[in-house]
C-alpha cells in the first residue's frame, strides 16, 4: 500500500469470485442492530485451497475498510495487482492453501460485490444510496455467518483480520462463540477511540460537503470529497518515520518552490494520487456506511461498557499483534485487549511488532507477521474439533 | 507421558540443569507463568510432561516467534515495568529463571511475582560462589566464569547478588522459602562440596517461595 516494499510472487494464480444471496423472503431478511432488517442480501466471496472431509480446516480472512474479497491470486491474465494479502496466501504460506480453505468476503456495506448503498433496493427497485441502513460490524458479522452456515462450516479453524478486520475477527467469538476455533486479531482495537472517530468525522465531512455527493444522489462519484477522505485516512496510515523516508522533502518534478499551490512536494502528488486512484474502485456512500460502523465499533456495547462480561462465552486462543508506530490502533489497545483475555483465562500471545511503517505495518510486514501468524496456526490445529 | 515431547525439548532440560529440576517440581496439570521465558523450551516441556497450562513473558520478538511456532502462547513484556496484564493470583506458579540480576529491581519485580502467582520458582546465579571469590580476591576483577562468562561492562547481569543476599531480600519482602536446591552444572568443580555449603560452592541455586 502506502510505501513501497518488494512483495514475494503470488503462488495462487487465477482465482474467480462466488456470490451467496439470502434473505428473500422476509423471514429470512438480517436483522440489523439498528432495528431494520435487509431483505435479498448478495455476499461476495472468493475461497482458496479446499475445504476437508469433516470441514474443520477454514480459515475466514477479514479485509480493512476499503479492501474487498479479493484475498490474493489474479482475476485475470491482465490484473497488474494480486489480491490485497497475496504475500500470505498459497502453500507452504501462512494461509497454506495446502492445508486450509481460506474465505474472503467482502462485508455488508462494501461496494466490492456485497450488499451496500449502491445496491438495489428490492422494495423499490431503486439503489439504495442514503436509504441504506446505518450498519454495524456486528451486522457485518451476522451476514458472513449466513455464508458460513451455507458452506456448511460449523466451526471456523480461525478468523483472522487487520484493522477494521481484527474488529470483525473479534466480534465474531463474541456472537457466536461455538462456530470459532481462534483469533487472529491484528493492529486493531475492541473499541473505537476519539482519534479514530474523529479522522472518521472529517473524512465524511469532506464527502458530504462536495456538491457532487448531493445528499447521496449522485450519478458520478464525488470525486474532490472522496479523494480528500481518503488523503486524510492514507496519512493516519503511514508513520513520521515511513513518510520521512520515502518522501522527505523531496519536490515532485521542479528544482525549486513553484510559489503557487500545486503538489510541489512529492509526498503531495503522492496522496493526490492516493485520492484520485480511490475514487475509480470506492464508492463515496459505501464509505460513510462503513467509517461509521467502525465510529460504533465497542464489543462491550452489548454488555454496558463491561468487556470481560463481553468476553466470558469467548475461550477460544488469540494472537494479538500491533505494530510500534502505529499511531492509528496503537500499541496499548492491543494490550488491552490481551489483558481483557488474560483475566478469562484464554490462551492468549500479544506481539507488538518493531516497524517504521506505521498502521499500514499489518500488509507490509507480511515476513514477521506471516511466521507468527503460521507458527499460531499451525498449533491451534490439533486442538479445534468441531 | 513423554510420548508427545519432542527431542530438541527434552535435550534443552537436559542441557540446563537448573530447568530439569524446576521441571521436576511443578506438579500436573498447574497453572504456569514463566517470566523470561526466552524461546519457550522449558513452557513447552511443561506443557506436554507435565500437562501445566502455560504462558510465556519475553521481550525479545524473535523468541517470542520461537515461542509461537512452539505451541507455546506468550505476551510480549518488559520486566521492568508492572506486568499489569496479568491478574493477581492467577497462576498456580511463576518462573523466574537466571534473570532476577538483570532486571533494574530485583525486589520489586519478587513483589509483582507473589502478586501473580500462589508460588515461585527462582532460579538464581550465584554471584557468590567460590570461583567468582576467587577471581574477585586474587585477581581483583569482577569474575567472569563459565556460568558468568561476559566481562562486567557488557553483562546484562546488572545486579549480581549472593544466595545470602537473596535470602536476606525474601526476609525483608516477608516471601517464605519453600524450598532450596543448590543446583551444579555441568563440569562444575566444586560440585561435590556443594553439601557443605551451597552459597560458597553452588554455581545456581532454585529457591520455591510463596507470600
Amino acid at each position: 500500500m502506502g510505501t513501497k516494499k518488494e512483495q514475494p510472487p503470488t503462488l495462487v494464480g487465477i482465482v474467480r469470485s462466488s456470490d451467496y444471496c439470502f434473505g428473500d423472503a422476509p423471514e429470512d431478511a438480517l436483522q440489523l442492530d439498528c432495528g431494520r432488517s435487509l431483505r435479498g442480501v448478495n455476499i461476495r466471496y472468493e475461497t482458496y485451497g479446499t475445504l476437508n472431509a469433516d470441514k474443520s480446516n477454514a480459515i475466514l480472512v477479514e479485509h480493512a475498510l476499503t479492501g474487498d474479497a479479493h484475498l490474493a491470486g489474479f482475476h485475470s491474465d491482465t490484473d497488474r495487482k494480486p489480491g490485497w494479502w497475496d504475500a500470505q496466501v498459497g502453500p507452504g504460506r501462512p494461509f497454506d492453501t495446502d492445508k486450509y480453505f481460506i474465505i474472503c468476503s467482502n462485508i455488508l456495506g462494501g461496494c466490492s460485490g456485497s450488499t451496500g448503498p449502491s445496491s438495489i433496493d428490492p422494495d423499490t427497485g431503486e439503489p439504495y444510496r442514503m436509504n441504506f441502513p446505518v450498519i454495524t460490524i456486528a451486522d457485518m458479522v451476522r451476514a458472513q455467518k449466513r455464508l458460513i452456515d451455507h458452506l456448511g462450516i460449523k466451526k471456523l479453524l480461525c478468523v483472522v483480520g487487520g484493522s477494521m478486520g481484527g474488529m470483525l475477527a473479534c466480534q465474531w467469538p463474541i456472537l457466536y462463540p461455538e462456530a470459532v476455533g481462534s483469533v487472529a486479531a491484528i493492529a486493531t482495537a475492541i473499541q473505537i477511540t476519539a482519534q479514530s472517530i474523529a479522522f472518521n468525522w472529517v473524512g465524511r465531512e469532506a464527502i458530504m460537503a462536495d456538491p457532487g455527493w448531493n445528499h447521496g444522489n449522485y450519478t458520478e462519484q464525488p470525486e474532490k470529497g472522496l479523494a480528500i477522505a481518503r488523503m486524510l485516512a492514507h496519512i493516519t496510515y503511514l508513520s513520521d518515520e515511513s513518510m520521512s523516508n520515502k518522501f522527505g522533502r523531496a519536490l515532485q518534478s521542479t528544482t525549486d518552490y513553484s510559489f503557487n499551490f500545486g503538489s510541489d512536494f512529492r509526498v503531495e502528488s503522492y496522496l493526490n494520487h492516493q485520492g484520485n486512484s480511490f475514487v475509480e474502485r470506492f464508492d463515496a456512500n459505501s464509505y460513510l456506511y462503513i467509517t461509521r460502523a467502525i465510529d460504533y465499533f465497542d464489543v462491550s456495547v452489548k454488555t454496558n461498557g463491561d468487556f470481560r462480561k463481553a468476553f466470558e462465552p469467548v475461550k477460544c486462543p488469540f494472537l494479538v499483534v500491533s505494530f510500534s508506530s502505529d499511531w492509528l490502533f496503537p500499541e496499548y489497545q492491543s494490550r488491552t485487549l490481551t489483558e481483557i483475555l488474560l483475566e478469562n483465562g484464554n490462551d492468549v500471545t500479544f506481539c507488538n511488532i518493531q516497524s517504521g511503517y506505521g498502521h499500514d505495518a499489518f500488509l507490509l510486514e507480511y515476513e514477521t507477521l506471516g511466521k507468527l501468524m503460521s507458527g499460531f496456526l499451525t498449533n491451534i490445529e490439533p486442538e479445534v474439533k468441531p | 507421558m513423554t510420548m508427545g515431547m519432542k527431542i530438541d525439548d527434552a535435550n534443552a532440560l537436559v542441557a540446563r540443569s537448573d530447568l530439569s529440576a524446576i521441571a521436576e517440581m511443578i506438579p500436573m496439570d498447574a497453572k504456569i507463568l514463566d517470566l523470561g521465558c526466552g524461546s519457550g523450551r522449558l513452557l513447552k516441556a511443561l506443557k506436554t510432561l507435565r500437562h501445566a497450562k502455560v504462558m510465556g513473558v519475553e521481550r525479545n520478538q524473535d523468541k517470542i516467534i520461537e515461542c509461537v511456532q512452539r505451541g507455546v502462547p506468550v505476551v510480549q513484556a518488559d520486566l521492568n515495568e508492572q506486568l499489569t496484564e496479568f491478574p493477581d493470583h492467577s497462576y498456580d506458579y511463576v518462573i523466574l529463571s537466571r534473570t532476577l540480576q538483570t532486571v533494574k529491581r530485583p525486589d520489586k519485580l519478587l513483589n509483582e511475582m507473589m502478586r501473580i502467582g500462589n508460588h515461585g520458582i527462582i532460579s538464581f546465579m550465584n554471584f557468590g560462589q567460590i570461583e567468582a571469590r576467587l577471581q574477585l580476591f586474587f585477581g581483583g576483577h569482577m569474575p567472569v566464569t563459565k556460568s558468568l562468562p561476559l566481562k562486567w561492562f557488557e553483562t546484562e547481569n546488572i545486579h549480581p547478588g549472593t544466595i545470602k543476599d537473596l535470602r536476606n531480600l525474601f526476609r525483608s519482602l516477608d516471601i517464605k522459602v519453600l524450598k532450596e536446591m543448590p543446583i551444579a552444572q555441568q563440569g562444575d568443580l566444586f560440585k561435590l562440596l556443594i553439601p557443605l555449603s551451597s552459597s560458597l560452592f553452588a554455581s545456581n541455586c532454585i529457591f520455591v517461595i510463596s507470600k
